[in-house]
């Protein structure tokens, strides 16, 4: 058997990939908070694809409880996926810092935590991917989402020094920058259609691109265009703008 | 965001209330009227559209299967393209399915869908051993053939109209193959065609493209093509990605010359008068398929399904009289598809009867209605029906002298108090 750890498994986009990863042949670890609620699921997948899934209790802010997460896995994961984001009120976090920090350390701190643990492990054995999902808003602050998005930002600087450690022990590390996407997180935003993927289309897209070793994915691709637009705009007319 | 049906007409402002536990969704009941359920929005006209509209393919999770009997359990919102994916690498496939992949179990129960073995099968309902939905008044009523045989009558085709199908259990049958020993039979007229279906109803599945351009002497010439599984232990099955038509076609791309030309070309591509063919499954039950956005081919206003059937004793007659109006009108469907079908079922709303069924494909524009009317009047003096999944104009008076247990639905739902409740715009002018 081959497991995938999926953390943050709630999230649209982490129960689309677990799906895509189970129809190719993987099993899997789902691990988040109240992981009992994902029972449904899990027999969705199982029911699918004939595929093993566990349903394991991860709190990603209690950072002391990771290491014995990991070492209780009877069966080490061939490869890790870490779907947890929170994003957050902008507004609330300017004034309330627990709101701040709760951002910071639910996309930062505490996948940092998880995965240093699992590099090591991965590290020794020469073998695995890990990939995590950070955000074209860590490319660059904006006013309305920045603390979210420099919790990203400060998530693809930890992912691309990974990679660059991880190089020669052979494991990959990959970045997942999705742009807009249909889910729970976004449902009340009425974000525009086109620049808009279904959590199916960023599943596959990851799925495909680790299976290729990409680096850094875009989904859906033209937000790389998009964000290396966005990047080019010179700070001083960056800064008065409402984007 | 408005949400339109696979015809893109009518279009009107709605809400979409998705749900995730049954609480939620008992509250929402609670609070609105208007109320109607909607798949993935297949169903043609408007029987899934209103100003609130209940999303349902959220729902879309795999509860059990037993590997003995074929019975699968999964929510209403599951589409049969992802049965297909699980399940025919497995050696199963669906009893019933209609010619698209893209609905879901919750709408195919709805409109009581069937297919090309209708003949043999019978619509899907036959293939559902029961099902859960939620009632107007929140109560959620497990459902079958024989428990709560009513209900069962009443929602198989009963178009969304008594509450929301959670989940359901249904039956699917062993294959050996993912392919389709095919023999197709070109004919030169509506005798012809008769003949070829005659000759051929003991094959599973059957059905006929018809030229419906063709004048004179050769009106009701066909391709009918029938087939059954093969047996060859190939059963790798991947969904195919789709090639999308990415924007609706301005409006003179289909017009009489283009259509009557695809018609020409498309009767010209067969030579002999029977062949035989190698087709794999989504080549045989699912050709529009491949091409994800068809509908858009037919421009930004949008075009409509008629299908009708007429009972077997009057079907010549009257699809003579059919054909013959349409091709006069000039008004070309290059998707016109023939079939005959088996005996009736018992549920109040569902479209089958035995006789033979015409659907055409038309773009709307003036003068088309017009044209449908006219079909109507010689729908109603040969006694057949309109099938609602297809529907966005139909009026109460040809609605209402096809089904005949239609005062039957109106009073259950009356009785339920479902009519105030769960409503399409289609419900509202055929008064059901």
């Amino acid at each position: 058997m081959s497991y995938v750890l999926i953390t943050g498994a709630k999230s649209d986009i982490a129960k689309a990939t677990a799906r895509e990863y189970a129809k190719n042949g993987y099993d899997l670890y789902l691990a988040a908070r109240n992981s009992s609620e994902l029972e449904e699921f899990a027999q969705d997948i199982t029911t699918r694809t004939q595929k093993s899934v566990k349903l394991l209790e991860l709190d990603i802010l209690d950072y002391k409880s990771h290491q014995a997460f990991y070492d209780n896995l009877d069966e080490k994961p061939l490869g890790v996926i870490s779907a947890i984001g929170y994003l957050g009120e902008q507004e609330k976090a300017q004034s309330d810092f627990n709101e701040a920090q709760q951002i910071m350390d639910t996309n930062y701190t505490g996948v940092v935590s998880l995965f240093n643990i699992i590099a090591d492990d991965f590290e020794k054995k020469q073998s695995g991917f890990m990939i995590g999902i950070s955000s074209v808003a860590g490319d660059r602050g904006r006013k309305s989402n920045y603390l979210y998005g420099s919790a990203k930002a400060a998530l693809t600087a930890y992912l691309s020094g990974l990679r660059n450690r991880l190089y020669d022990a052979q494991v990959h590390v990959m970045t997942v920058k999705p742009g807009f996407v249909a889910t729970k997180m976004t449902e009340d935003m009425g974000l525009p259609e086109k620049l808009t993927a279904q959590p199916e289309e960023v599943a596959e897209d990851i799925y495909k691109a680790q299976q290729k070793g990409k680096n850094v994915l875009y989904t859906k691709w033209m937000w790389r265009w998009v964000m290396m637009v966005i990047r080019m705009i010179p700070e001083w007319k960056f800064k008065g703008m409402s984007i | 965001m408005s949400f339109m049906s696979w015809g893109m007409y009518p279009k009107i402002k709605n809400t979409i209330f998705k749900f995730d536990k049954k609480k939620t969704l008992r509250r929402i009941i609670n609070e609105h009227d208007e109320l109607i359920p909607c798949g993935n929005g297949r169903s043609y006209g408007d029987s899934a559209l209103n100003s609130n509209i209940i999303d349902v393919r959220s729902k879309d999770c795999f509860i059990d299967f037993n590997e003995e009997t074929g019975l699968l359990h999964v929510q209403a919102g599951v589409l049969l393209s992802e049965i297909l994916e699980s399940f025919v690498p497995r050696g199963w496939f669906l009893k019933v399915t209609p010619g698209t992949k893209f609905i879901t179990v919750g709408g195919a129960i709805a409109s009581d869908i069937h297919g090309k073995n209708h003949h043999i099968e019978g619509c899907f309902s036959k293939c559902i051993k029961d099902f859960k939905i939620m009632l107007a008044d929140g109560k959620v009523i497990t459902c079958s053939k024989e428990a709560a045989s009513d209900l069962f009558k009443a929602t198989c085709g009963g178009q969304g109209l008594t509450g929301i199908i959670l989940d359901a259990k249904i039956y699917l049958k062993r294959i050996n193959s993912r392919y389709i020993d095919q023999t197709t039979i070109k004919t030169k007229n509506l005798k012809e065609t008769f003949e070829a279906f005659e000759e051929y109803q003991d094959k599973p599945y059957s059905v006929a493209w018809i030229d419906c351009l063709a004048k004179d002497n050769k009106i009701g010439r066909c391709l009918l093509m029938v087939g059954g599984f093969r047996d060859d232990g190939k059963l790798d099955y991947k969904v195919k990605k789709q090639k999308s038509v990415p924007f609706n076609f301005p409006s003179f791309v289909l017009n009489n010359w283009s259509v009557r030309a695809f018609n020409w070309l498309y009767y010209r591509k067969v030579k002999q008068r029977i062949s035989k063919q190698i087709v794999d499954i989504d080549t045989f039950f699912y050709p529009l398929d491949a091409v994800g956005h068809w509908n858009r081919i037919y421009g930004k206003n949008g075009f409509t399904q008629y299908q009708f059937i007429l009972p077997k004793e009057s079907s010549y007659e009257g699809l003579e009289e059919i054909l013959t109006t349409i091709s006069k009108s000039g008004k070309g469907s290059f998707l016109a598809v023939l079939k005959l079908y088996g005996k009736a079922n018992d549920n109040w709303l569902s479209f089958p009867i035995e006789g033979y069924s015409l659907a055409l494909d038309f773009k709307i524009e003036k003068g088309l209605f017009d044209l449908l009317d006219k079909l109507d009047e010689i729908v109603v003096k040969y006694k057949g029906r309109i099938y609602l999944a297809k529907d966005a104009r139909v009026s109460k008076k040809t609605f209402e002298k096809g089904y005949s247990q239609i005062e039957t639905f109106r009073q259950y739902r009356k009785e339920n108090k479902m009519d105030t409740k769960f409503q399409s715009l289609q419900s509202k002018r055929v008064g059901i």
